[in-house]
């Protein structure tokens, strides 16, 4: 299992149509991923899922990765979060 | 027998064609039992496999047609599609209820719909329409009955729906969709701004026309006076015939002028700005040939929320638009609020003139924390472009120096903590208030520029409120008390060597602008839609000749004169 913290910093925080370019990217993983926010927990491949959080800017969030290619999953993540200005 | 229905014209312009109207199928869904699970989510898997097989058509289609960004609607929708919340769920459902297909799929679909709904952003109530969409389009797969699309569409054709969902207006191709009715929505709905950018004539709430028009009916819409004629007479037909020709005529005339310089017949050259309210505007100002922004209103950034902006979202927004301009001129206003225009995070008192009262800058001044912000955000944003700033209401010389005192200071902190800021940032003034038209010599040692606000111009120098209408002949821009305001600014301007605009409508209106011409006016700034046709109104005049009237336009005694003497003149 893998975990990593991010500080939202997009202004429209993660509502904007660059989360849907994130969501799209981990489709082809095989593990299972998940973003928790406020204590809630989502599946972090449904744009629905991760929408309906509401996570603000400013909100820290962190996002687990769990299965075969768990590494290359949140490297993706990682990529999308910074080239899409959602955190740095 | 001829017909016809009155409805809001929302895309200028005249088409002619028969009448295709888009139908949505009866998608009603009722629940019955399943015996055989297995088979129900194979069912709903088609279904899906059907509908990934039509969104991945349409998104192709329309990124050829229109555009990539168009397009991404129909990425999301595929997102939604192959959500794992979403469809989990139904078959689950399936499964554990033992209930078919449809059934499960609407009643998951209408817990999200009515969970993005609920939620005060309006990026998330898009996505309930999402939802909603791909619903439909698996519902109609499940039921087996056909969705209309309006891509398919291989003939001339006028269509006429109640409404045209996102996913409709994308996917309308103007080389067969010569316009469109609906029954409902306004002119800022969604398929009214589409069909401006596609430049197909639109009427939109024309509330009867799915009643009243049936297929194959020859349909004439005139988006710009928003009505529709079913079946013309021969006459009609003819006459509406040669509106179109004369509309295309114009049309092809103004679009040559978008890349033009904005002369005037004898060779003064003036320049043409677009005013906006947000960065999206932009766009509009570009295509239709604007050479600079003359009045970007910074308001919306305020208003509409529950607390201030932060300096990096205004920041954001100020760096897109400077961007967006490449260099060309951009005039951002100040905070312009307070009076009639409220925030519900700041509690103003209220006031019995709040037209006379704490707004535009004496609000900033006093709210000066929330002036600084916004004065940073525009320093940081200043390397991205050529911008210019100015404060608008100012009354008196103290009041300038002031609000430029804080600006400095901003200025000189960023500097010194490193942070890059234009050292080319012009600061100037609206000019909206007599006082400040009378002052206009002093004014013009210690601004940069100044910009004519003449709507508050003219209210504030006849007192009389634009908004009554049993004042409207007050509210005369021609009267020669207003024009010789303007004049006073704009030689005061010019004996400085400062550049002299005006963000007013007045700037915009084709009759006003051969007095401004003559005026020595340099920089009109108007909405996007008005530019092209001032280039051919003002390639049309000599300023030298408007300039010789002027001294016996301002010796006119009323509003009225001026307009007739200028009607006769020209």
């Amino acid at each position: 299992m893998v975990e990593k913290q991010y500080t939202i910093s997009a202004s429209e925080g993660l509502h904007a149509r660059p989360t849907s370019l994130l969501v799209g990217s981990l489709a082809p993983f095989s593990s299972d991923i998940s973003l928790i926010y406020n204590d809630k927990t989502v599946n972090m491949k449904s744009i629905l899922g991760v929408m309906a959080l509401g996570v603000a800017s400013g909100a820290t969030i962190t996002v687990r990765a769990e299965g075969e290619d768990e590494n290359e999953a949140i490297a993706k993540i990682d990529e999308v979060m910074k080239s899409e200005g959602l955190a740095n | 027998m001829e017909q016809r229905i009155k409805g809001i014209a929302a895309s200028g312009g005249i088409a002619i064609a028969k009448a295709f109207r888009l139908e949505h199928p009866d998608l009603q869904t009722e629940k019955a039992t399943v015996a055989d699970t297995e088979a129900e989510t194979a069912r709903l898997d088609r279904a899906i496999d059907a509908s990934r097989e039509d969104l991945k058509a349409i998104r192709e289609r329309t990124s050829e047609q229109l555009s990539e960004s168009e397009a991404d609607i129909f990425s999301a929708h595929l997102l939604v599609l192959d959500d794992p919340e979403l469809i989990g769920p139904v078959k689950e459902k399936i499964r554990s209820e033992q209930v078919n297909a449809e059934h499960a799929l609407k009643q998951t679909a209408d817990g999200f719909v009515a969970l993005f709904e609920s939620m005060d952003n309006e990026y998330m109530k898009e996505r309930a329409a999402d939802v909603r969409d791909v619903t439909k389009r698996i519902l109609a797969h499940l039921l087996g009955v056909t969705l209309q699309s309006p891509s398919m569409i291989r003939e001339q054709t006028v269509i006429i729906a109640e409404d045209l969902t996102p996913s409709d207006t994308v996917q309308l191709n103007p080389e067969y969709v010569r316009g469109f009715v609906t029954d409902i929505g306004g002119r800022t709905s969604h398929s009214a701004i589409l069909a401006r950018t596609l430049e197909i004539p639109a009427v939109v709430g024309s509330r009867s026309a799915m009643a009243q028009i049936k297929n194959g009916a020859t349909v004439i819409v005139d988006g710009t006076s928003g009505e529709v004629i079913v079946s013309p007479s021969d006459d009609t037909l003819k006459s509406y015939e040669e509106k179109q020709a004369a509309f295309a005529e114009e049309q092809t005339r103004l679009t040559r002028l978008v890349n033009e310089p904005t002369l005037s017949k004898d060779g003064h050259r003036v320049e043409l700005a677009g005013n906006i309210g947000s960065p999206a505007d932009v766009a509009k100002v570009l295509e239709n040939g604007g050479e600079g922004i003359g009045l970007f209103r910074t308001e919306f950034l305020y208003m509409g929320r529950d607390q201030f902006p932060t300096e990096d979202e205004q920041f954001e927004a100020y760096k897109s638009v400077l961007e967006q301009m490449e260099g060309r001129p951009t005039i951002v206003r100040t905070l312009d609020i307070g009076g009639d225009k409220e925030l519900p995070y700041l509690d103003l008192p209220d006031e019995a003139n709040p037209f006379l009262g704490i707004r535009a800058i004496r609000l900033c001044l006093q709210e000066e924390d929330m002036f600084r912000v916004q004065l940073r955000a525009l320093l940081r944003a200043s390397v991205h472009g050529h911008l210019k700033i100015m404060f608008p209401m100012i009354a008196t010389l103290d009041e300038f120096r002031r609000a430029k005192t804080v600006f400095l200071d901003e200025k000189e902190k960023l500097e010194q903590s490193g942070v890059p800021v234009s050292d080319k940032i012009e600061l100037g003034m609206m000019v909206e208030i007599p006082s400040a038209a009378l002052m206009a010599d002093q004014f013009a040692k210690e601004v940069d520029f100044f910009s004519i606000g003449t709507n508050d111009l003219i209210q504030y120098t006849m007192a009389a409120d634009r908004m009554n209408e049993q004042l409207s002949y007050l509210y005369q821009p021609f009267s020669p008390a207003v024009l010789r305001l303007i004049k006073m600014v704009i030689d005061a301007a010019h004996r400085e060597g400062k550049h002299a605009g005006m963000c007013g409508e007045m700037a915009g209106d084709e009759a006003a602008i051969p007095v401004l011409l003559g005026m020595g006016l340099d920089e009109f700034s108007m909405s996007a839609s008005s530019i092209l046709k001032a280039r051919a109104k003002i390639a049309g005049l000599s300023k030298a000749k408007m300039e010789a009237k002027i001294d016996h336009i301002l010796s006119l005694s009323s509003g009225e004169e001026v307009r007739s003497y200028i009607e006769q003149s020209l």
